[in-house]
């Protein structure tokens, strides 16, 4: 009897003890270093395709509407990526990546975007109120890389890098399309004038 | 001799993740003490204040106007401010100075916020750099803990008259 009870307390214990490492460890895990997420929508078309469930669906619900990098198969088969805090953490960025960002006009909804512009860049822009822009200290410019069917920086301007999330480093699902992301900036896209080399 | 000090290292540097991690996690999802500097919130909040402020309503979406809340800087994402909300996203806001003799207004856009110090005159916040993404406030003040005379809840704005009613 005193046998049993002795168990049942260690038990307990035990998994109170496994519960109060294991969830933060994980939770800060996934906040600092790494997390897996789907991607929606035809921004980042062709490049990244959606399937996979992300584990904290509330916060990480990616859109993009934009020309066939990520998600060729549209709806029927989403991109699964990697993304990567960690990389992120001294907020430097090339341009080219691919990141994903808190949205400027929705805090709770996640975008992800390829970087095409950094501080002190002058761009020409596709649709924005004002033909060229200069890019201000400590914003970047985001772009979709289909252009007639993104939410982007000509939408609503250059983005604070304060509401940067992650960069996404590998493309994880579907199998045939694992492959690492390289920063690639489209050759029509280069800024006119770059402050920074 | 060797493996017991190696042991023990493990175990130390075990302990230092686990503790960090619940940091980590209490700092993001709870709150924390922060130290204010600067003189933009007097006579609310003076130099080297400190408070303690809360990430819950944050993750939540219930930030309020009038709310103290302090977030990443907008052209220096290293770097935090402690601004008070003025404005919500649709609200009117007044973009000119008080001194100035024809006022401006002009509607916050959806997903920002506009933020005032309350020392006016001293203070560089939106009516600077423009009304600031929700996405980058990280807490909201809600209890002065130092200096124990004046402990407890922060007062509302002195300045009544920037908060302007549709």
């Amino acid at each position: 009897m005193a046998q049993a009870q002795g168990l049942g307390r260690r038990y307990i214990k035990a998994f109170f003890k496994g519960f109060f490492v294991a969830v933060p460890v994980t939770v800060t895990f996934l906040d600092r270093v790494a997390c897996v997420a789907r991607v929606e929508g035809a921004s980042m078309q062709v490049f990244l395709e959606i399937s996979f469930v992300y584990q904290e669906i509330k916060r990480c619900l990616f859109t993009d509407n934009s020309k066939p990098s990520l998600n060729p198969g549209g709806r029927e088969a989403s991109d699964v990526v990697l993304l990567n805090h960690w990389s992120i953490r001294n907020y430097d960025v090339q341009r080219g990546d691919i990141v994903s960002l808190v949205s400027p006009r929705n805090p709770e909804q996640k975008i992800i975007k390829r970087v095409i512009a950094l501080e002190g860049d002058i761009i020409k822009t596709i649709g924005y109120k004002k033909k060229y822009v200069k890019v201000p200290h400590g914003h970047i410019w985001v772009e979709g890389d289909h252009h007639g069917h993104s939410f982007d920086s000509n939408a609503f301007g250059p983005v604070s890098l304060g509401l940067l999330h992650a960069r996404a480093t590998h493309i994880l699902w579907p199998p045939q399309r694992w492959q690492k992301l390289q920063p690639m900036l489209p050759p029509e896209r280069k800024p006119l004038h770059r402050e920074q080399e | 001799m060797l493996r017991n000090a190696l042991g023990k290292a493990f175990r130390f540097l075990g302990y230092t993740v686990q503790y960090g991690c619940i940091a980590h996690c209490a700092f993001e999802y709870l709150g924390g003490i922060v130290v204010c500097s600067g003189p933009s919130m007097e006579p609310t909040i003076q130099n080297s204040d400190i408070v303690f402020s809360e990430s819950l309503s944050r993750h939540f979406y219930c930030i309020r106007k009038g709310d103290i809340v302090i977030v990443k800087s907008p052209n220096d994402p290293k770097s935090n401010i402690c601004k008070r909300v003025i404005g919500l996203e649709g609200d009117k806001v007044c973009t000119s100075n008080p001194s100035d003799f024809l006022k401006s207004h002009s509607y916050v856009p959806k997903g920002h916020v506009w933020l005032e110090g309350d020392n006016l005159r001293n203070s560089t916040d939106s009516r600077c750099y423009g009304p600031v993404p929700y996405g980058l406030i990280r807490g909201r003040i809600c209890l002065k803990l130092w200096p124990l005379n004046d402990f407890g809840f922060l007062r509302a704005s002195p300045n009544g008259h920037r908060f302007l009613d549709d």
